[in-house]
């Protein structure tokens, strides 16, 4: 695919401080401020920044803005682009493939004069009911995150994770369980499972995360019987499913609830002491990102010579890659794996 | 092992006591002999396998994984067992039990022992994985001690907690008896005249709403030693040095044990004393923690005992008497007889809670930590009693110090930034570091903190983090002493952090100068 005499992709896409700029596109993917044009892997808030002039993403991560920033935040002008259609900018074809990450999560495909860089933004290789699962891109470089870049980090199959919270329920039949999960993605993720293994019961939903709820089921992925857990009654809820931001769960919010079981879903669960030190009593090993044997793995797959490594732990994931005799190289862009909760 | 597993990982997450005591009795109730009181021993740190270290384990894990991933996720988990655990490539489903593998230690010739660890270590997942680490290598860490334990056991025999304490130190892991006894399947164990410790009586700190809802008249007061607490146990069948905590001190202080020549169990601190004159608490450390000594290690840091009080005279037990009581019979008893390297602790005379005051603050000059008061009524009683015991340690002076750097805790902060330098102003205006302190905050403040660091680095040196010198703490010490390793050339002694003072611009911290002062 890539031939001696095609420009190498660190020739025409640079790490900047306003984020990875494609010079002959003349766009930056996931620019860390506002910029003139821009295209967004996805909706968390360290990657879609508001105030850009023209925003491309795919539709749903185009709504997802919307609903988070508000319409006149989420770019000037937004160009929806779907799952596997193309688009050309100057001399440069993108492509958008699903990530796995979210509900509209893209890696952003670029094609320019004869090589091909894929941007994966954040991913995921586990399953998830909420959205498109990922597909690897065969590619001349592939620009990963590495935020479970360690070889300690390997997720449990999630569905045991959801067993455990649901056997805990059964155990502690009058003890409300509220668990704290990132808003977009993680919330409707952990819905979607507890639907799957038959939970039909209500679920009441911290403030935070119930306009992201709606704007999933609108778009086509249904939650079952949701309910504010804002207005709900104390003892209406004892023994009931809580999920809220986890920065509300330790606090007064969390503690107002009837003798709570405080859980958390986070792939940074896997170390105790991490998990211990912020109070949880039950810790759900749940990512939405990969963990160390799945980024090894899509590295493998995606079989580029060459990997750039935007955030995380980008020391392991490069030396994994030299023990692999893959050239990897970290990007160093500040401002990344901030917002989501892993 | 599974069982024992969970019983960890739940432990460690239980959030309160009650829960902990709760989880424990569940298991000790439910579990097999002699499972139950190899987990007791675990949580004891009774068991000890000489073959089974964690350069052991650190071994084995160097031939599984690659030596530079290793060190990259030991520097982010925190904790060497739980990195083993997490990083060892294989998932297993089938553990070994408990007795088995104690079984199988004890059998094992040293050279076989890795490879039988590394057997069991592929058998397992990865909290079976750590669970059994934390057992061959003792510090099981789950935040439960052995005296919840004994709770949990009292709870389940329907005893009180100081009948499992009295008789502790004559058993013997898997405990059997024990259980039998809790089951009333069988006799209480006694401990005869074994040197056994006995639970030590300890203090509270004098509040300030203390001192004046509290009638001083009934107390008497002590120093309060900087050095540490011991119980000297001597019958005709053992001697034995105990540490507050129950530890078995003797091989570190083997020409104190050789002078206990009388039948009597004594409370007191451990001190060096030179020449009549007690040494600063950094010459007892030289003498800590070692399992064998030197005549010339014994000769320049000489050790004795500053006692006060006594709870067996031969067999007699005492503690059931006043303290009043108990005094006059220390008294007639060391006059009688006369024990080598040891002084009585005099009792300070006071008139009034002012005149205390005073002596608490001259504590500093007399190099003790501050006072003790103890009611002249109250009886020798196990643990902490409110209201009969109080230590009123002298104000820790205080400085306003500007966070430097910091590295991630081991142990319970482990992958938090919890370890700080902290520096003060010189003349020129420069930042030099003059202490480290890792205590003194509470969870809320170390998130705080934690995210304040990591979004405030300006550079890295390994696992150190250098920071934006912006945030002030106010940190306390006991003292400031002249030291060469130092820039600063101070040192300061036991720093904590008392306050953040995100209030407070960092050029307003104290200077070098000030500081130089209080030596």
């Amino acid at each position: 695919m890539f031939c001696s005499n095609t420009p190498h992709p660190e020739r025409w896409l640079k790490p900047t401080p306003a984020g990875l700029y494609c010079l002959p596109g003349d766009f930056y993917i996931d620019p860390l401020r506002a910029v003139p044009r821009a295209i967004v892997t996805h909706g968390h808030s360290d990657h879609a920044r508001p105030g850009h002039d023209h925003v491309l993403a795919t539709p749903e991560t185009l709504a997802i803005m919307r609903t988070r920033m508000g319409a006149e935040r989420a770019g000037a002008t937004q160009q929806a682009l779907a799952y596997g259609e193309t688009l050309q900018i100057n001399d440069v074809n993108i492509k958008l493939v699903p990530a796995g990450h979210v509900l509209g999560s893209a890696q952003i495909v670029l094609d320019h004069a004869g090589s091909r860089a894929v941007v994966s933004g954040d991913y995921k290789r586990q399953p998830d009911p909420t959205c498109a699962p990922f597909e690897p891109v065969r590619c001349d470089v592939f620009v990963t995150e590495a935020t479970f870049g360690l070889p300690v980090f390997r997720h449990p199959d999630p569905a045991k994770e959801i067993e455990k919270l649901l056997r805990s329920h059964a155990l502690f039949p009058d003890r409300t369980h509220v668990i704290g999960a990132y808003s977009l993605g993680k919330s409707q993720r952990l819905i979607a499972m507890l639907r799957q293994q038959g939970f039909d019961a209500p679920i009441y939903l911290h403030g935070a995360h119930a306009n992201l709820c709606a704007l999933y089921e609108s778009l086509g992925v249904p939650l079952g019987d949701l309910r504010p857990a804002t207005v709900a009654q104390k003892t209406q809820m004892k023994g009931a499913m809580v999920l809220a931001p986890p920065s509300a769960v330790g606090e007064r919010w969390g503690r107002r609830l009837e003798d709570p079981v405080v859980a958390q879903a986070s792939g940074w669960m896997r170390v105790r002491q991490r998990a211990k030190a912020s109070g949880i009593e039950l810790p759900l090993i749940i990512s939405d990102h990969a963990d160390w044997d799945d980024l090894l793995a899509t590295i493998a797959e995606v079989q580029a010579p060459e990997i750039w490594v935007t955030h995380g732990a980008e020391e392991a994931l490069i030396r994994a890659c030299a023990l692999r005799q893959i050239r990897a190289r970290a990007l160093s862009l500040v401002g990344y794996g901030e917002e989501d909760g892993a | 092992m599974r069982a024992f597993a969970e019983l960890l990982e739940r432990l460690l997450f239980a959030p309160g006591r009650n829960t902990k005591i709760a989880l424990l009795r569940a298991y000790f109730a439910s579990r097999p002999d002699p499972e139950r009181g190899y987990a007791l021993a675990a949580i004891a740190g009774a068991l000890d396998f000489p073959g089974a270290k964690s350069a052991t384990l650190k071994e084995l894990a160097a031939t599984r994984t690659d030596a530079e991933l290793f060190s990259l996720s030991y520097d982010f988990v925190g904790d060497l067992a739980e990195t083993i655990a997490l990083i060892w490539p294989t998932q297993g489903d089938d553990a070994p039990d408990l007795p088995a593998v104690i079984e199988a230690l004890r059998n094992a010739k040293r050279t076989e022992i890795p490879r039988l660890i590394e057997g069991w270590l592929d058998r397992c997942d990865p909290s079976t994985r750590l669970a059994l680490i934390k057992l061959l290598t003792g510090g099981l860490r789950v935040g439960a001690s052995l005296r919840l334990a004994k709770l949990a056991l009292a709870e389940m025999g329907l005893v009180d907690v100081n009948e499992i304490e009295e008789i502790w130190h004559g058993l013997a892991p898997p405990y059997t008896s024990l259980f039998a006894w809790l089951e009333g399947r069988g006799p209480r164990p006694t401990p005869g005249e074994a040197p056994v410790f006995r639970p030590v009586m300890l203090a509270h700190p004098v509040e300030t709403e203390d001192i004046a809802r509290t009638d001083w008249r009934d107390f008497r007061a002590e120093q309060k030693y900087d050095g540490i607490r011991v119980q000297i146990v001597a019958t005709p069948t053992g001697k034995r040095l105990y540490s507050r905590a129950a530890e078995d001190i003797s091989a570190s202080f083997p020409e104190l044990l050789e002078a206990l020549d009388f039948h009597a169990v004594l409370d007191g601190e451990l001190l060096v004393i030179r020449d009549g004159e007690i040494a600063p608490f950094s010459d007892l450390q030289q003498r800590l923690n070692r399992k064998t000594t030197t005549s010339a290690l014994q000769q320049k840091f000489p050790v004795g005992i500053m006692l006060y009080d006594l709870l067996f005279e031969a067999t007699e037990d005492l503690r059931a008497l006043p303290f009043d009581a108990r005094r006059a019979r220390l008294e007639a008893w060391f006059a009688a007889t006369r024990p080598a390297a040891m002084q009585l602790s005099p009792l300070i005379p006071f008139t009034s809670i002012d005149e205390l005051a005073t002596l608490r603050e001259a504590a500093r000059a007399e190099a003790s930590e501050g006072l003790m008061l103890k009611r002249g009524d109250a009886p020798y009683l196990a643990g902490r009693p409110k209201g009969l015991w109080w230590k009123w340690k002298r104000a820790p002076l205080s400085l306003d110090a500007v966070l430097m750097y910091a590295q991630r805790g081991h142990g319970k902060r482990s992958s938090f930034y919890s370890d700080y330098t902290f520096g003060v102003w010189t003349e020129a205006g420069e930042l030099v570091p003059v202490a480290k302190a890792y205590s003194g905050y509470t969870d809320e403040e170390l998130n705080f903190i934690d995210k304040w660091i990591r979004a405030h680095t300006i550079a890295r040196f390994g696992p150190v983090r250098e920071v934006e010198k912006k945030l002030v703490f106010e940190l306390g010490f006991d003292a400031a002493q002249l030291s060469s390793r130092h820039k600063s050339g101070i040192a300061l002694r036991f720093p904590r952090i008392l306050r953040l003072r995100t209030d407070k611009p960092a050029e307003e911290a104290d200077r070098l100068e000030s500081l130089r002062k209080l030596i």
